[in-house]
Protein backbone atom coordinates (compact mmCIF):
# COMPACT_ATOMS: atom_id res chain seq x y z
CA UNK A 1 0.00 0.00 0.00
CA UNK A 2 1.23 3.41 -0.96
CA UNK A 3 0.27 6.72 0.56
CA UNK A 4 -2.17 7.49 -2.27
CA UNK A 5 -3.94 4.18 -1.68
CA UNK A 6 -4.52 5.20 1.90
CA UNK A 7 -5.74 8.64 0.79
CA UNK A 8 -8.16 7.13 -1.75
CA UNK A 9 -9.54 4.57 0.70
CA UNK A 10 -9.75 7.27 3.36
CA UNK A 11 -11.74 9.56 1.06
CA UNK A 12 -14.15 6.75 0.12
CA UNK A 13 -14.60 5.79 3.77
CA UNK A 14 -15.08 9.44 4.79
CA UNK A 15 -17.82 9.89 2.17
CA UNK A 16 -19.47 6.64 3.31
CA UNK A 17 -19.40 7.47 7.01
CA UNK A 18 -20.46 11.11 6.59
CA UNK A 19 -23.38 10.16 4.32
CA UNK A 20 -24.42 7.59 6.92
CA UNK A 21 -24.29 10.14 9.75
CA UNK A 22 -26.15 12.76 7.66
CA UNK A 23 -28.93 10.36 6.68
CA UNK A 24 -29.33 9.17 10.29
CA UNK A 25 -29.43 12.75 11.60
CA UNK A 26 -32.21 13.86 9.28
CA UNK A 27 -34.48 10.85 9.65
CA UNK A 28 -37.86 11.62 11.18
CA UNK A 29 -40.24 9.24 12.86
CA UNK A 30 -42.95 8.10 10.48
CA UNK A 31 -46.61 7.55 11.23
CA UNK A 32 -47.76 4.93 8.74
CA UNK A 33 -46.49 2.46 6.15
CA UNK A 34 -47.64 1.99 2.58
CA UNK A 35 -47.25 -1.36 0.84
CA UNK A 36 -46.80 -1.20 -2.92
CA UNK A 37 -46.71 -3.99 -5.45
CA UNK A 38 -45.79 -4.41 -9.11
CA UNK A 39 -42.97 -3.67 -11.52
CA UNK A 40 -42.04 -0.22 -12.80
CA UNK A 41 -45.03 1.80 -14.00
CA UNK A 42 -47.48 -0.81 -12.71
CA UNK A 43 -46.48 -0.25 -9.10
CA UNK A 44 -49.54 0.49 -7.00
CA UNK A 45 -50.54 0.71 -3.38
CA UNK A 46 -52.11 -2.44 -1.95
CA UNK A 47 -52.35 -1.53 1.72
CA UNK A 48 -51.51 1.06 4.33
CA UNK A 49 -51.18 0.56 8.06
CA UNK A 50 -50.69 2.94 10.96
CA UNK A 51 -47.46 2.49 12.90
CA UNK A 52 -49.23 3.38 16.13
CA UNK A 53 -51.45 0.31 16.01
CA UNK A 54 -49.82 -3.06 16.73
CA UNK A 55 -50.75 -5.97 14.52
CA UNK A 56 -49.74 -8.65 12.05
CA UNK A 57 -50.82 -8.30 8.45
CA UNK A 58 -50.80 -10.85 5.68
CA UNK A 59 -49.77 -9.15 2.43
CA UNK A 60 -50.24 -9.97 -1.23
CA UNK A 61 -52.42 -13.02 -0.63
CA UNK A 62 -50.10 -14.41 2.02
CA UNK A 63 -46.66 -14.21 0.36
CA UNK A 64 -45.42 -11.89 3.12
CA UNK A 65 -46.43 -11.17 6.71
CA UNK A 66 -45.75 -7.71 8.11
CA UNK A 67 -45.62 -7.09 11.84
CA UNK A 68 -46.10 -3.71 13.46
CA UNK A 69 -45.29 -3.25 17.12
CA UNK A 70 -44.15 -0.30 19.20
CA UNK A 71 -44.09 2.05 16.22
CA UNK A 72 -41.78 -0.18 14.19
CA UNK A 73 -42.55 -2.40 11.22
CA UNK A 74 -40.74 -5.49 10.01
CA UNK A 75 -41.34 -8.54 7.88
CA UNK A 76 -41.76 -11.74 9.88
CA UNK A 77 -42.57 -14.11 7.05
CA UNK A 78 -41.85 -14.38 3.35
CA UNK A 79 -42.21 -17.21 0.87
CA UNK A 80 -38.55 -17.08 -0.22
CA UNK A 81 -36.05 -19.68 1.08
CA UNK A 82 -35.37 -18.87 4.72
CA UNK A 83 -31.59 -19.12 4.38
CA UNK A 84 -31.63 -16.46 1.67
CA UNK A 85 -29.25 -13.82 3.05
CA UNK A 86 -31.09 -11.12 1.09
CA UNK A 87 -34.52 -12.12 2.44
CA UNK A 88 -36.71 -9.22 3.49
CA UNK A 89 -37.24 -10.97 6.85
CA UNK A 90 -33.55 -10.25 7.58
CA UNK A 91 -34.06 -6.51 7.16
CA UNK A 92 -33.86 -4.37 10.29
CA UNK A 93 -37.05 -2.85 11.72
CA UNK A 94 -38.21 0.34 10.02
CA UNK A 95 -39.87 3.29 11.72
CA UNK A 96 -38.57 6.47 10.14
CA UNK A 97 -39.74 8.37 7.06
CA UNK A 98 -38.65 6.83 3.75
CA UNK A 99 -37.12 3.74 5.32
CA UNK A 100 -38.18 0.77 3.22
CA UNK A 101 -38.15 -2.98 3.16
CA UNK A 102 -38.15 -4.51 -0.31
CA UNK A 103 -39.18 -8.08 -0.96
CA UNK A 104 -37.40 -8.60 -4.26
CA UNK A 105 -38.96 -11.90 -5.44
CA UNK A 106 -42.53 -10.65 -4.91
CA UNK A 107 -41.91 -7.09 -6.16
CA UNK A 108 -43.29 -5.80 -2.89
CA UNK A 109 -42.04 -2.71 -1.06
CA UNK A 110 -43.04 -1.43 2.37
CA UNK A 111 -42.20 2.26 2.91
CA UNK A 112 -42.65 4.47 5.96
CA UNK A 113 -44.40 7.81 5.50
CA UNK A 114 -44.78 10.76 7.83
CA UNK A 115 -47.83 12.92 8.44
CA UNK A 116 -46.71 15.61 6.03
CA UNK A 117 -45.82 13.51 2.99
CA UNK A 118 -47.10 15.62 0.09
CA UNK A 119 -47.61 13.04 -2.62
CA UNK A 120 -49.80 10.77 -0.53
CA UNK A 121 -51.61 13.38 1.52
CA UNK A 122 -52.43 16.13 -0.99
CA UNK A 123 -54.94 17.82 1.35
CA UNK A 124 -52.30 18.57 3.90
CA UNK A 125 -49.97 19.98 1.23
CA UNK A 126 -52.69 22.32 -0.07
CA UNK A 127 -53.54 23.38 3.47
CA UNK B 1 -0.11 -20.05 -25.12
CA UNK B 2 -3.62 -19.37 -26.31
CA UNK B 3 -4.88 -22.71 -25.00
CA UNK B 4 -3.51 -21.91 -21.58
CA UNK B 5 -5.41 -18.65 -21.53
CA UNK B 6 -8.67 -20.26 -22.63
CA UNK B 7 -8.26 -22.92 -19.94
CA UNK B 8 -7.50 -20.31 -17.28
CA UNK B 9 -10.58 -18.28 -18.24
CA UNK B 10 -12.73 -21.41 -18.14
CA UNK B 11 -11.46 -22.35 -14.70
CA UNK B 12 -11.98 -18.76 -13.56
CA UNK B 13 -15.63 -18.75 -14.62
CA UNK B 14 -16.20 -22.10 -12.90
CA UNK B 15 -14.48 -20.88 -9.74
CA UNK B 16 -16.48 -17.65 -9.74
CA UNK B 17 -19.71 -19.66 -10.03
CA UNK B 18 -18.74 -21.96 -7.17
CA UNK B 19 -17.73 -19.02 -4.97
CA UNK B 20 -20.96 -17.22 -5.70
CA UNK B 21 -22.97 -20.36 -4.86
CA UNK B 22 -20.96 -20.93 -1.66
CA UNK B 23 -21.52 -17.37 -0.56
CA UNK B 24 -25.27 -17.68 -1.02
CA UNK B 25 -25.21 -20.71 1.31
CA UNK B 26 -23.45 -18.98 4.19
CA UNK B 27 -25.96 -17.27 6.42
CA UNK B 28 -23.42 -15.54 8.71
CA UNK B 29 -24.36 -12.18 7.30
CA UNK B 30 -27.96 -12.87 8.20
CA UNK B 31 -28.63 -9.91 10.47
CA UNK B 32 -28.06 -7.26 7.86
CA UNK B 33 -29.52 -5.36 4.96
CA UNK B 34 -27.97 -7.14 2.03
CA UNK B 35 -24.29 -7.05 2.93
CA UNK B 36 -22.09 -9.45 0.99
CA UNK B 37 -18.31 -9.84 0.78
CA UNK B 38 -18.60 -10.77 -2.88
CA UNK B 39 -16.28 -13.80 -3.12
CA UNK B 40 -16.55 -14.00 -6.95
CA UNK B 41 -14.90 -10.57 -7.15
CA UNK B 42 -11.71 -12.24 -5.98
CA UNK B 43 -11.65 -14.07 -9.33
CA UNK B 44 -12.33 -10.83 -11.25
CA UNK B 45 -9.42 -9.09 -9.51
CA UNK B 46 -7.02 -11.95 -10.25
CA UNK B 47 -8.12 -12.17 -13.90
CA UNK B 48 -7.80 -8.38 -14.24
CA UNK B 49 -4.25 -8.38 -12.88
CA UNK B 50 -3.10 -11.63 -14.57
CA UNK B 51 -4.70 -11.31 -18.03
CA UNK B 52 -6.55 -8.12 -18.88
CA UNK B 53 -9.73 -6.11 -18.82
CA UNK B 54 -11.53 -7.79 -21.74
CA UNK B 55 -11.19 -11.20 -20.10
CA UNK B 56 -12.37 -9.75 -16.78
CA UNK B 57 -15.54 -8.41 -18.41
CA UNK B 58 -16.05 -11.78 -20.10
CA UNK B 59 -15.64 -13.79 -16.88
CA UNK B 60 -17.85 -11.45 -14.86
CA UNK B 61 -20.74 -11.22 -17.31
CA UNK B 62 -20.62 -14.93 -18.24
CA UNK B 63 -20.62 -15.86 -14.55
CA UNK B 64 -23.78 -13.83 -13.97
CA UNK B 65 -25.63 -15.24 -17.00
CA UNK B 66 -24.53 -18.82 -16.31
CA UNK B 67 -25.71 -18.57 -12.70
CA UNK B 68 -29.02 -17.29 -14.05
CA UNK B 69 -29.43 -20.03 -16.67
CA UNK B 70 -28.42 -22.71 -14.16
CA UNK B 71 -31.23 -21.52 -11.91
CA UNK B 72 -29.11 -20.14 -9.06
CA UNK B 73 -30.26 -16.54 -9.54
CA UNK B 74 -33.67 -16.07 -7.97
CA UNK B 75 -35.37 -14.38 -10.89
CA UNK B 76 -34.99 -11.75 -13.60
CA UNK B 77 -34.81 -9.05 -10.92
CA UNK B 78 -31.79 -10.78 -9.40
CA UNK B 79 -30.17 -10.89 -12.83
CA UNK B 80 -30.76 -7.18 -13.48
CA UNK B 81 -29.40 -6.22 -10.05
CA UNK B 82 -26.32 -8.42 -10.47
CA UNK B 83 -25.62 -6.90 -13.88
CA UNK B 84 -26.10 -3.33 -12.63
CA UNK B 85 -23.61 -3.87 -9.82
CA UNK B 86 -21.13 -5.71 -12.02
CA UNK B 87 -21.14 -3.18 -14.89
CA UNK B 88 -20.48 -0.16 -12.68
CA UNK B 89 -17.90 -1.96 -10.58
CA UNK B 90 -16.07 -3.38 -13.64
CA UNK B 91 -15.95 0.08 -15.19
CA UNK B 92 -14.45 1.47 -11.99
CA UNK B 93 -11.79 -1.18 -11.37
CA UNK B 94 -10.70 -1.34 -15.03
CA UNK B 95 -10.28 2.43 -15.35
CA UNK B 96 -8.60 2.79 -11.98
CA UNK B 97 -6.18 -0.05 -12.70
CA UNK B 98 -5.25 1.57 -16.02
CA UNK B 99 -4.05 4.70 -14.23
CA UNK B 100 -1.37 2.53 -12.58
CA UNK B 101 -1.53 4.87 -9.60
CA UNK B 102 -3.11 2.59 -7.03
CA UNK B 103 -2.51 -0.83 -5.52
CA UNK B 104 -5.10 -3.58 -5.86
CA UNK B 105 -6.56 -2.86 -2.41
CA UNK B 106 -7.60 0.65 -3.44
CA UNK B 107 -8.85 -0.61 -6.81
CA UNK B 108 -10.92 -3.27 -5.08
CA UNK B 109 -12.36 -0.81 -2.53
CA UNK B 110 -13.60 1.40 -5.37
CA UNK B 111 -14.99 -1.71 -7.09
CA UNK B 112 -16.86 -2.78 -3.95
CA UNK B 113 -18.37 0.64 -3.37
CA UNK B 114 -19.38 1.10 -7.04
CA UNK B 115 -20.96 -2.37 -7.03
CA UNK B 116 -23.30 -1.33 -4.21
CA UNK B 117 -24.02 2.06 -5.82
CA UNK B 118 -24.94 0.33 -9.10
CA UNK B 119 -27.25 -2.09 -7.32
CA UNK B 120 -29.03 0.61 -5.32
CA UNK B 121 -29.58 2.73 -8.46
CA UNK B 122 -31.05 -0.34 -10.17
CA UNK B 123 -33.23 -1.18 -7.15
CA UNK B 124 -34.60 2.38 -6.98
CA UNK B 125 -35.47 2.36 -10.69
CA UNK B 126 -36.81 -1.21 -10.73
CA UNK B 127 -39.09 -0.61 -7.74
CA UNK B 128 -39.80 3.07 -8.49
CA UNK B 129 -39.00 3.80 -4.84
CA UNK B 130 -36.41 6.50 -4.23
CA UNK B 131 -36.55 5.83 -0.48
CA UNK B 132 -34.57 2.64 -1.01
CA UNK B 133 -31.54 4.89 -1.60
CA UNK B 134 -31.47 5.34 2.18
CA UNK B 135 -29.90 1.88 2.28
CA UNK B 136 -26.89 3.25 0.45
CA UNK B 137 -24.81 4.84 3.26
CA UNK B 138 -24.58 1.56 5.17
CA UNK B 139 -23.83 -0.30 1.93
CA UNK B 140 -21.05 2.20 1.13
CA UNK B 141 -19.38 1.37 4.44
CA UNK B 142 -19.82 -2.38 3.99
CA UNK B 143 -18.66 -2.09 0.36
CA UNK B 144 -15.45 -0.41 1.50
CA UNK B 145 -14.74 -3.16 4.03
CA UNK B 146 -15.63 -5.95 1.60
CA UNK B 147 -13.52 -4.31 -1.14
CA UNK B 148 -10.53 -4.05 1.19
CA UNK B 149 -10.76 -7.73 2.16
CA UNK B 150 -11.08 -8.84 -1.49
CA UNK B 151 -8.29 -6.49 -2.55
CA UNK B 152 -5.92 -7.73 0.14
CA UNK B 153 -6.50 -11.42 -0.65
CA UNK B 154 -6.31 -10.87 -4.41
CA UNK B 155 -2.98 -9.08 -3.93
CA UNK B 156 -1.59 -12.20 -2.23
CA UNK B 157 -3.04 -14.46 -4.95
CA UNK B 158 -1.60 -12.38 -7.79
CA UNK B 159 1.82 -12.53 -6.14
CA UNK B 160 1.57 -16.31 -5.68
CA UNK B 161 0.59 -16.72 -9.33
CA UNK B 162 3.66 -14.74 -10.39
CA UNK B 163 5.07 -17.58 -12.52
CA UNK B 164 1.85 -17.91 -14.48
CA UNK B 165 2.28 -15.98 -17.74
CA UNK B 166 -0.10 -15.57 -20.64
Amino acid sequence: MKIRDIILIGVVLAIAVSSFVLVELFKQDGSYVIVTLGEGENRHEIARYSLSKDGEYSLNGGTNVLKIEGGKAWMIEANCPQNDPQSCTKHSKISRVNESIACLPNNLVVTVYGDDMGENNPDIVLG
Amino acid sequence: MKTKKVAFIGVSIALAMVLSYLESQIPIFAANNGFKVGFPNLVMMVVLYKIGWKETVLVSILRIFLMFFCGFTRDITGLVLSLAGAVLSLLGIILLKRTNLFSCIAVSVVGGVLHNIGQIIAVCIWYQTAGLALELPLLLISGTIAGAIIGYVSGILVKKLDKLKF
